[in-house]
Formats: C-alpha cells, sequence, structure tokens
C-alpha cells in the first residue's frame, strides 16, 4: 500500500492504495467520482480522458500513485456554480452528444485540444480528437461544437 | 375536435438529457454502488470448442477476498436454457443454451466459472486459480464446410449444423423468368462479422432483499421490459418480485437487445449469496461475450432485360448464428428477407436463407439487422447491371424505382409501402452533390489513367421501420406482440409526466416525447418530464430496438395526450357550463367560442380534477390516460446516398471525398437530433464498408479481440457528411412519422462500397470483399492487371 495525496476538482484526498490500482479506479470506485467512465482495457478509446497537472491524459494508463502531489480535473469540476463552459455549452447547442459515454472524455480532450491550439481548423480538431472514439454522433457535431467554442474563445 | 398549435414539433431543440451527460452527474450501470456490493467475474473458454473434462474453483476460495466461486455445474441447478423468442420455422433447431457453460464450450469466451469477491481486481486475479482440463473439439468455422454430412458438430445431440431454411417466393416463377431475361448476373457477397461496439461496455447490477424475495436489476439494456419476463423465466424468480432498471445507458446499436447469460448468472448468484452483486465487462470481454452483428454469404442472381427493366431476384443466405441462438438470432436476416428486392418493381422474387451453426460468438441484430445487409445486396447488384448495360447507375434505378404516384404500392415481397417519392430524394441529393460534374472528373482521371481513381456510388434505399404490428409479427413467428405503451399524467400543478415504454440509449427520447406531449396540451417543453426505462415506474413497455421507438413509442405519447385533452374538454366543459362542441382548446386553454374570457387553462383544470370539488357526474378525479399502441403496418423511411471516393491505386487507400444523402423520414419531431442520427449511421455503414471486421484465426480464435486490432473509425477516418431531407408523411400514422435510426447505416455501406469498385472498374475489378482496407484494394487491382 502506498500513500497518496491527490486533489481533484478542487478537494484534496488522502488515501493508501494498491501500487496496481488505475487513476479511473480509484476516482470511480475510491473516490466515487463516477462522472468520469471506462470504455476500454486498451488505452484506445479515450473515455476516460482527463486532466492531469494540466496535460490531458487517459486515466486507465495511469496509476493512482503516478497522480501523487498531483491535481486532476474531471469533467465533473468543469462547471462552476452551476455555469458551464463554453465547450460544455457548444456540446449541448450542437448535439455533439447521444448516448454521452463518450462525452466526458470528448470534452476533456477537446478542452486540452483548445487550449493548445485555441483557432484549430476541423481538420485540426479531427487530429486532435483521434485518441477519442464516439459510436453514436459520427463526430460531424463533435468537430462543430469545437470550433464553436474555439470562435467564443472558450479555453476554460 | 382538439385544435392545437404546433409549437414544438419540427423545432431543433437541444436535448435535455443533456445536462447530466456533459457534467459527468450520470448513472451508469457500472456508477452503481450499494452497501455490501461483490463483483463477479467470469473465466472464459480459450478455445473455440472443448469438453470440459475437469473444472475445479476450490483453489480461487483460498485467495484472500474471495466470498464464493462457482462453476457452471453449480449455477446450473435454478437456471433454465436462455431464451430465443423467433423460432423461424416449424422445424427450427433450437439447441441448449445454458447461461454458463457446463460440459462443453462451443466459442472462445463462453464462461465456465464465476469468481465473486470484494473487489473486481481480487475477483479478476482470482480467475487465475480456477483449475480447467479441456479436450479440445474441431471447430466449426466455415458456414459451407459445417453444412457437410460429415462436418464436426457445434451441438452433437442435434446431429446437425443447420438451424433452419426459411423460403419466400413470391410472384412468377423464378426460373421462369430467368428463361425470359436477356441478361442474368450472379454475385456473391460475404458480410463480415462486426461487433457493435457501444462506448459503454455491459454492466450487471443485482440487488436482493433476501426476505422478500425481490430483486432489483440494473442492466445496461436496450430492454428492460422483455428482460425482466424473460428473466423470471430463465430464473424462476416470479416476474412481480423482479424489477429491471435500466439506466443511463451508454449507446446499444442492437448489441443490448439481448438477454445475456450474465444478467442470470447476476441473479443466481446474488440469490446464493443474498448480497448485491455487480459485473461489468471489459471491452476485450465484451468482443467474445457480447452478440456480434451480419456475418452471412449473400449468392445474388439478378434477370433483366437489355435496356434495364428488372425481371426477378433470386437471393440465398447462409447465414452465421454463432454458436447459440440468442434471442432473435434467427429471424434477424428474415427482416432482410423482405428489403432485398429494395424499391424496385420486378415479377419474380426467389429467397431462401439457412441458418448455420458455428463456433463462434453468436450474432444476433446490430443496426439495421438484416436490412443493412439486403440493401448492400440489391444496391451493389444494381451497379453491376447497370455496368454490365452499359447505364448510369441512377439511370438504371430510375428505370424501375415505383413511382410517386404508384404509392401506396404493394412490393413483391408483399409489404405495402405506404409513401414515397424517390425521384424528389434522388433529385436533390444529385444536386447537392453535383453529380454531372464528378463524372467528368472521373472520366477525366481515367482518360489520364490517373494513380488517383475517382469512384461514384449510389444507394437508393427503403426500409421498414416501427417493428411492430403484432400480427405480422405472428405470421412470422415471433413470439411476442410490438405494441407499445404510453401515458401521460397531468399532476395538480400542472406539470406532466409522461411515461414510456421505450427505453432510450442516446436517441433523445426525452426530448423528443416531451416536444409532442408538449404541442398536444399546450404546455410549456419544459414542463414535461419524461420517465422510462424502469419496470417499477414505466411498467409496460417493449422498449427500444428497430427503429421503433417514435413510430410505435412517440405515437403512443402523442394518442395518449390526446385522450387527456378529451378528458380534461369534459371537465373544463362542466366547469364553464358550456357543451363540449362549443370549446376552443388552443395553446392549453380552453374557451368557449363567441366568448372568450370563458376560459380555463389546461393546468387549472388539471387541479380542479385533482380537488375534485366540482366533477361532472359520474368523472374518475384524474386526467391520466394510457395509451398502448399497435399499428397495422411498418413505415418505409426511403432516400439516396452519394459518396465520391478518391483510391490510390498504388497504395490501395480509400478516401472519402464527399458524402450525400438525402433521406425521407416523413415528418420530422426534432431536426437536430434527427441529423445526429443519420451522422452516427452514415459512420456505422462506412466502418462497415471500409474499416471494422471481427477476424477469426483457423481454430476460432478471436484475433481482431481489442479495440487496439479491430478499427473503429475515429474522426479524422470519417469526412464531412451532407445531409439534406425531403418530407413526405408517413400516409399510416397519425404524425406522418417514419423512423430514422437505421438509415444511415442501412443506405452508407453499398453506397461506399460501390464508390470504390466504380473507381476500379476501369481497371478490371468488379468487387471488393468488405472492409475495403487497402490492403484487400491493392491486391484486387494487382489481381485484374495480371
Ligand atoms: S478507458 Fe478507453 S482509453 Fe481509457
Ligand atoms: S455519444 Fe455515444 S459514444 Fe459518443
Amino acid at each position: 500500500m502506498t500513500h497518496i495525496t491527490v486533489k481533484v476538482d478542487g478537494t484534496t484526498y488522502e488515501d493508501e492504495v494498491e501500487p496496481r490500482l488505475l487513476l479511473i479506479h480509484y476516482l470511480r470506485d475510491r473516490l466515487g467520482l463516477t462522472g468520469t467512465p471506462i470504455g476500454c482495457d486498451t488505452s484506445n478509446c479515450g473515455a476516460c480522458t482527463l486532466d492531469l497537472d494540466g496535460e490531458s491524459v487517459k486515466s486507465c494508463s495511469v496509476l493512482a500513485v503516478q497522480a501523487d502531489g498531483g491535481e486532476v480535473t474531471t469533467v465533473q469540476g468543469l462547471a462552476q456554480d452551476g455555469e458551464w463552459t463554453g465547450l460544455q455549452r457548444a456540446f449541448h447547442e450542437r448535439h455533439a452528444l447521444q448516448c454521452g459515454y463518450c462525452t466526458p472524455g470528448m470534452i476533456m480532450a477537446a478542452r486540452d485540444l483548445l487550449r493548445e491550439n485555441p483557432h484549430p481548423t476541423a481538420d485540426e480538431v479531427r487530429q486532435g480528437l483521434e485518441g477519442n472514439l464516439c459510436r453514436c454522433t459520427g463526430y460531424q457535431n463533435i468537430v462543430r461544437a469545437v470550433l464553436a467554442a474555439s470562435e467564443e474563445e472558450v479555453t476554460a | 375536435m382538439t385544435e392545437t398549435v404546433e409549437r414544438e414539433v419540427g423545432r431543433a431543440r437541444p436535448r435535455k438529457e443533456d445536462a447530466h451527460l456533459i457534467t459527468g452527474q450520470t448513472t451508469w450501470t457500472d456508477n452503481i454502488d450499494v452497501n455490501g456490493l461483490l463483483h463477479f467475474a467470469l473465466l472464459r473458454s480459450p478455445m473455440a470448442h472443448a469438453r470440459i473434462e475437469r473444472l475445479d474453483v476450490s483453489p480461487a476460495l483460498e485467495r484472500p477476498g474471495v466470498v464464493a466461486a462457482f462453476s457452471g455445474r453449480d449455477l446450473a441447478e435454478g437456471l433454465a436454457s436462455m431464451p430465443c423468442v423467433w423460432p423461424v420455422t416449424e422445424d427450427i433447431v433450437m439447441p441448449d443454451h445454458p447461461p454458463i457453460a457446463v460440459d462443453e464450450v462451443r466459442h472462445a469466451g463462453d464462461p465456465v466459472a464465476v469468481v465473486v469477491a470484494r473487489d473486481r481486481y481480487t475477483a479478476a486475479d482470482a480467475l487465475e486459480a480456477i483449475e480447467v482440463d479441456y479436450d479440445p473439439l474441431p471447430p466449426v468455422l466455415d458456414l459451407e464446410e459445417a453444412l457437410a454430412e460429415d462436418a464436426p458438430l457445434v451441438h452433437s445431440d442435434k446431429g446437425t449444423n443447420r438451424c433452419y431454411t426459411w423460403p419466400l417466393k413470391t410472384g412468377e416463377d423464378f426460373d421462369a423468368v430467368r428463361q425470359r431475361a436477356e441478361v442474368t448476373l450472379k454475385r456473391r457477397y460475404h458480410q463480415q462479422r462486426l461487433i457493435p461496439n457501444a462506448m459503454e461496455p455491459r454492466a450487471v447490477v443485482v440487488t436482493p432483499i433476501a426476505a422478500s424475495g425481490e430483486y432489483t436489476l440494473y442492466s445496461s439494456t436496450q430492454i428492460p421490459h422483455i428482460l425482466r419476463i424473460l428473466m423470471a423465466m430463465v430464473t424462476g424468480i416470479p416476474e412481480n418480485k423482479l424489477r429491471v432498471i435500466a439506466p443511463d445507458v451508454g449507446g446499444g446499436f442492437g448489441s443490448k437487445l439481448q438477454v445475456y447469460g450474465e444478467e442470470a448468472i447476476a441473479l443466481a448468484v446474488a440469490r446464493r449469496l443474498g448480497r448485491p452483486v455487480k459485473w461489468t465487462e471489459s471491452r476485450s470481454e465484451g468482443y467474445l461475450a457480447t452478440h456480434h452483428g451480419r456475418g452471412m454469404i449473400q449468392d445474388i442472381e439478378i434477370a433483366a432485360n437489355r435496356d434495364g427493366k428488372l425481371l426477378g431476384l433470386k437471393v440465398d443466405l447462409l447465414v452465421d448464428m454463432g454458436a447459440y441462438l440468442m434471442l432473435i438470432t434467427p429471424g434477424t436476416p428474415l427482416l432482410g428477407a423482405f428489403m432485398y428486392p429494395g424499391i424496385y418493381k420486378m415479377d419474380a422474387y426467389d429467397f431462401t436463407c439457412t441458418g448455420v451453426f458455428t463456433t463462434r460468438t453468436p450474432t444476433d441484430a446490430y443496426r439495421g439487422a438484416g436490412r443493412p445487409e439486403a440493401t448492400f445486396a440489391i444496391e451493389r447488384t444494381m451497379d453491376e447491371l447497370a455496368a454490365e448495360l452499359g447505364l448510369d447507375p441512377v439511370e438504371l434505378r430510375r428505370r424501375n424505382w415505383i413511382r410517386h404516384e404508384e404509392f401506396p404500392y404493394t412490393a413483391i415481397a408483399g409489404l405495402t409501402y405506404d409513401s414515397g417519392n424517390y425521384e424528389a430524394a434522388t433529385a436533390k441529393a444529385l444536386e447537392l452533390f453535383d453529380y454531372d460534374k464528378l463524372r467528368a472528373e472521373q472520366s477525366d482521371r481515367n482518360d489520364r489513367a490517373d494513380t488517383v481513381r475517382l469512384g461514384i456510388g449510389v444507394s437508393t434505399y427503403t426500409e421498414m421501420c416501427g417493428l411492430a404490428p403484432s400480427r405480422i409479427l405472428r405470421d412470422l413467428r415471433y413470439v411476442a406482440g410490438g405494441w407499445e405503451a404510453a401515458s401521460v399524467r397531468m399532476l395538480p400543478t400542472g406539470k406532466v409526466e409522461v411515461v414510456t415504454g421505450t427505453s432510450p440509449h442516446g436517441q433523445g427520447h426525452a426530448t423528443c416525447w416531451s416536444q409532442i406531449a408538449a404541442d398536444v396540451l399546450g404546455v410549456p417543453f419544459d414542463d414535461v418530464e419524461v420517465v422510462h426505462g424502469d419496470t417499477k415506474a414505466a411498467p409496460q413497455g417493449m422498449d427500444t430496438y428497430g427503429s421503433r421507438s417514435l413510430v410505435v413509442g412517440g405515437l403512443a405519447v402523442h394518442h395518449a395526450a390526446r385522450k387527456v385533452v378529451d378528458k380534461a374538454r369534459k371537465v373544463a366543459a362542466h366547469l364553464l357550463e358550456a357543451s363540449e362542441n362549443d370549446l376552443e382548446f388552443t395553446d392549453g386553454v380552453f374557451s368557449v367560442k363567441g366568448s372568450p374570457e370563458a376560459r380555463r387553462t389546461i393546468q387549472e383544470v388539471a387541479f380542479e380534477t385533482f380537488s375534485s370539488h366540482d366533477l361532472p357526474d359520474g368523472m374518475e378525479p384524474t386526467i391520466n390516460a394510457e395509451h398502448l399502441l399497435d399499428p397495422d403496418t411498418f413505415s418505409y423511411p426511403h432516400g439516396t446516398h452519394l459518396c465520391a471516393v478518391e483510391v490510390d491505386t498504388e497504395t490501395g487507400q480509400s478516401r472519402i471525398r464527399s458524402y450525400v444523402c438525402v433521406d425521407d423520414i416523413g415528418k420530422v419531431i426534432n431536426p437536430m437530433i434527427v441529423e445526429g442520427q443519420v451522422h452516427g449511421g452514415l459512420a456505422q455503414g462506412i466502418a462497415q464498408a471500409l474499416y471494422e471486421e471481427a477476424v477469426y484465426d483457423e481454430d476460432g480464435n478471436l484475433i481482431s479481440g481489442t479495440m487496439a486490432d479491430y478499427l473503429v473509425p475515429s474522426a479524422p477516418d470519417l469526412p464531412e457528411f451532407v445531409t439534406d431531407r425531403t418530407e413526405t408523411p408517413a400516409t399510416s400514422n397519425a404524425l406522418g412519422v417514419k423512423g430514422v435510426g437505421e438509415a444511415g447505416t442501412i443506405a452508407s455501406t453499398p453506397a461506399v462500397v460501390n464508390a470504390v469498385i466504380d473507381a476500379l472498374r476501369p481497371l478490371g475489378v468488379e468487387d471488393v470483399r468488405m472492409p475495403c482496407t487497402p490492403e484487400r484494394v491493392w491486391k484486387a487491382i494487382e489481381e485484374a492487371r495480371s
């Protein structure tokens, strides 16, 4: 067992964890923060994407111990005082989700994309989201949503 | 008459479902946690076919944290065979299908043992400790060899791998028609196996109340109502003590239109232990255990005259059932049987389908279920015929399709299409696509012998939606009905609850049903809440699949809301001391004709009805209404899809350059949701054409067994789609709706493959097996060259 301290969506947690425990399972099963889902076991789908210390990571390929001392932001930590971010609004307004299972990961990946490239082209958005699979939308409305958010210069 | 102003229907409303999904406040089944929850994991067969000689779970029990372990034999008592509800013929072979294997495994991934532990890691680890000796048996993989006299048997007690043969012959005798035809063509197409890949893996949670024998089963299912009935039958738990909840469900595409062994196992384990249990599949486990789609060989023969007039069609299918019959495995290809002739007129149709058992994961419904396969076959063949006759493929279609003025039209397979306008949809699509310009560019490239060729693919289709009419289902030997239930409750405060028997997993029912109810009742959209997916809260229903939700379920909501208005009108008339006939109802307000100040809002009526101080004699104090709808017929969306593909003849790489579709789904409730459904459908159909395939090795191992090996397209793999619509309302229902969920998938696969072949035809290529990967395309070019 290893002692870790992690700040998640603004709250600091201290825990003893098995060294092999994945960050996504730590969040979901130990902290009950189930806003980030799991879609695969091969780091291919991107459903579990979140922000660790300013980098977007697939949390199914990060150990909880690797997040020790770090700061995690999940989709649950985006809205402030009930106010959605521009990306969340854009996803809603452009119908960029259907079942919504890929959505937390998509929003987190898109957020990272816009941080690095605030005004991407449609192709750049497509390339940037390559690691995130969606089975419902055919991606078109996701691309539209990300472009719409970028036009608002929303990078929060 | 009720007069309503349509304020909501037709409006592109962002969805009410989104709020919790984009903020991470979801209840996927795997999110559910309860005190004392145990997790179970399943040991699965590593072999395609083997006898279980010995299986000992006891070493697993010694691991700390393990609470129980069971073999298939341990659990067999108290569990009946898994259900198949579509025995398509009288003499169909229906093998036993234990939820967990007892003596023999029949596909890689067949479960053989269960470990129940305190957490999921411990359960998964302890699987390793289980000792199993397998005696390998020969795998059965090839559909034709499986039917040979001396083939090894998937189910030895059945004496055959042939599950059934189902024929449909209509019109003239095909052989006679072939005799008088000027042209005949034969083609063989392979519909590769696909893995549906809903993004949410399947999950099951069971919470028992041991004292009363009640159980709640949470499942990531499309069919909570059907699941409840069938789980009661499989486990013997009385139906009225079993509650099934489908919480947020992350996609289905047919793969969750199923009653799975894991659901029965979860109930059995929870019953044994008196403790809540959870199981969640990993993606690679799901690839083995969640049903696959498609999987058939199609032999097609078409007969025509030189002028392109179709005379007859013969279809022979060999369909891979996989190792067991799941819920509707045998019936899936029959849904296509009626669709092979497509939108065309002809004199003879001769269809035969043979189901074959193999030692692979069972197949069942996958987006479109039977109809994509059918549409592919006819639309590919139409292109082949056009090439043979030297006709433009659009022109060939035009010469054969049912014309707008001919509707309603009873097509050769026996279905009566109520409405359609293929001319309009095609004209619009050609214009958006700039067909003539692309054809000019194509011939230019051909003339220059460009290494990058352009191909244009056409697909015109119709489908049958709204899987419902119970009498027709009876004729097809489907054991259940196809009706749908809705109830609409006006609450005392004037808010509205709509209870639907449909069970969405991304389709936006809450939004669309609210739009429908809001219009009929004249209440604000935001005042409507939709209840679904819980057999206690929505006790009746037939669930969501086959693009039936709107056409059956949405329509039931419409009718239930109309009944509410009718009843409210009686109360309003009483309160206003007017005759019902003198009341107008507009925008939620009843008013007396000619004296508009005499008025009651429907919300006021709701409160008056609740207080029930002054109701008409004999009226019950409620204005709730229920409607169970069993339509007379299906609905028939149609459309025209056009695809331009650039194929690099040196690398075999195909790139979609443009994709245009014009679908006619009748009246549209929410255009934004419709567009989203079309996009998603296109992505899945294009994926079949170009990317996806479940591949087995010669021992029957699934070698495309993870998301790393099975190519689900990501954003850069797909083009920007141009989608548009024509609107020819269905005449067979009050809303004029037709259904949209599967259209994109059905039409796109042949459009894309036709385009690839069209690009390569000048090089002598006539076909490429799906998926048209660069390697296959390149090889086809090489073969044609040599
Ligand atoms: S769960 Fe699929 S990438 Fe992490
Ligand atoms: S919205 Fe369902 S997977 Fe993306």
